[in-house]
């Protein structure tokens, strides 16, 4: 438990050690007590945006991971979901979520419905992929077992292939939580009035780097809070997965 | 529920264009305990998978005496006990209404439970179980589905040598009247449990002649004859595998 901690502190004094011994500009790379000043002098401003932030991630993670669910199971109970829906997502993994940041902002506008959507085309498909790869993954032997039991295809995909496919669902699950904020700070960066994004677009521009810095460290702590919360639930609720 | 005997008609199943068996003939007395035994490889899982109906024969066919089709009369018992991890041992034993969308009769699965010995067990889920306990579970939920045929791919060779001689008389009364069609590597098995046997083996596999055993299962494990049966068994499968 006491590792992480050892961690942060060697990186910090290390960060220290750059600013103190070299002639980087603090503009460049403020020192650890320049961003620990913005930090609490700025803390009203700071905690504001991360709401803002915060709120968009949970939101994006929710609606991702109910529609990379309903997807997977879709995609799982039907063929001809499978034929037309699977070739389709795997396609819009070669469009660059970056490049469609700008059109979302476009279409939505600069409040959080452009960032939630954002926060769901990232983790849209690491939930799918991973879900239908578990439904797809049930042991032989239990379809076997299933079949001489004259299984009913749903009660089989309810019952037995969902269930079976829940610690592959966890994977995808604990992937989304820790790229959900990527999806809603790229949404801000490209356009937006509030959010942790926005604020550090917004301390670039005035060369601001501390507060910008600041932000950075909010974000971090956020997205592995996050992390760790969905990992701990997730280990809870599927104590009867091996390693799980 | 009266048992069907089954018939094996010319059953033949080729892999990747070899033979792996043909022309295998058989008749399975009705309510009795079969023991099917032989090298692996032989295809003794193959024959087992084409008499429950989860594979289909390349050549012959599987008919039960009484003229009626062998569908949903069949439960099939694996090598893995194939319990659910995320369910209690009562849930897995009602696992097949579970899966029919039937609804669930608790009363009984938990009569069965105590059958096997596991009333105090039946909240605990599969990995809180022994691998006998777990075993037993599986032969609850065998029974729950209350199938007049039985078929059981090796189910008791991952136990150590205690728990199974338990496990075979349990099998054997529990399962009594059904026609029960056993596969197993262990001559010690096949003598306790079984009305009689045939060995399965060459390439391509052929059925020998079956034989019956003397006296009725389950018979003591230290019954005279069985260490005698036990090493004509063991002596006619080195001779079939050499």
């Amino acid at each position: 438990m006491i590792r992480p901690f050892v961690t942060i502190a060697v990186f910090i004094a290390l960060w220290w050690a750059v600013t103190a011994f070299t002639a980087i500009p603090p503009f460049m790379l403020p020192t650890p007590q320049a961003v620990a000043e913005a930090l609490w002098g700025q803390a009203g401003y700071l905690a504001a945006n991360a709401w803002v932030t915060f709120c968009e991630i949970m939101l994006g993670l929710f609606a991702g991971t109910l529609l990379g669910g309903l997807a997977a199971l879709g995609i799982a109970a039907s063929r001809t979901l499978q034929r037309w829906l699977w070739p389709i997502l795997v396609l819009s993994q070669a469009i660059p979520v970056f490049a469609l940041a700008p059109l979302l902002v476009l279409w939505l506008g600069f409040g959080i419905g452009s960032k939630v959507s954002m926060a769901v085309l990232v983790i849209f498909f690491p939930v799918t992929a991973n879900f239908l790869d578990g439904l797809r993954r049930t042991e032989p032997g239990l379809l076997d077992l299933a079949r001489t039991m004259n299984a009913s295809r749903l009660n089989l995909l309810l019952h037995l292939r969902l269930p079976a496919a829940l610690p592959a669902f966890a994977s995808g699950l604990r992937i989304a939580a820790a790229i959900a904020p990527i999806g809603a700070v790229l949404g801000e960066w490209v356009g937006a009035s509030s959010g942790l994004g926005f604020v550090m677009i917004n301390a670039n521009a005035r060369i601001q780097t501390a507060l910008m810095f600041a932000a950075l460290v909010i974000l971090a702590a956020m997205t592995i809070g996050l992390y760790m919360a969905v990992d701990a639930a997730l280990r809870r609720l599927l104590r009867w997965a091996p390693g799980g | 529920m009266v048992p069907p005997g089954i018939e094996l008609r010319g059953l033949g199943l080729r892999y990747a264009g070899a033979a792996v068996f043909s022309g295998l003939h058989l008749t399975l007395t009705a309510g009795e305990f079969f023991v099917l035994l032989g090298p692996s490889g032989a295809g003794k899982t193959s024959l087992l998978r084409i008499i429950a109906g989860l594979e289909p024969p390349d050549e012959g066919l599987v008919a039960a005496s009484d003229g009626a089709p062998l569908a949903g009369r069949v439960s099939y018992m694996a090598q893995q006990d194939l319990l659910l991890p995320w369910a209690s041992a009562l849930n897995n034993v009602m696992l097949g209404a579970t899966l029919r969308g039937q609804l669930r009769d608790a009363a009984r699965a938990a009569a069965l439970l105590e059958e096997v010995g596991l009333t105090h067990r039946a909240h605990a889920r599969p990995a809180e179980l022994s691998g006998g306990e777990r075993q037993r579970v599986a032969l609850a939920r065998t029974l729950y589905e209350d199938r007049p045929v039985v078929l059981m791919d090796e189910p008791f060779s991952s136990l150590d040598a205690i728990t199974r001689v338990r496990m075979q008389d349990l099998a054997a009364r529990l399962l009594a009247g059904r026609t029960v069609l056993l596969i197993t590597h262990d001559p010690f098995e096949a003598c306790r449990l079984g009305h009689g046997f045939t060995i399965l083996s060459g390439s391509p596999a052929r059925l020998a002649a079956p034989t019956r055993l003397p006296g009725l299962p389950p018979r003591a494990p230290d019954e005279d004859g069985i260490l005698h049966l036990q090493g004509e068994l063991l002596r006619q499968l080195a001779q079939g595998g050499a």
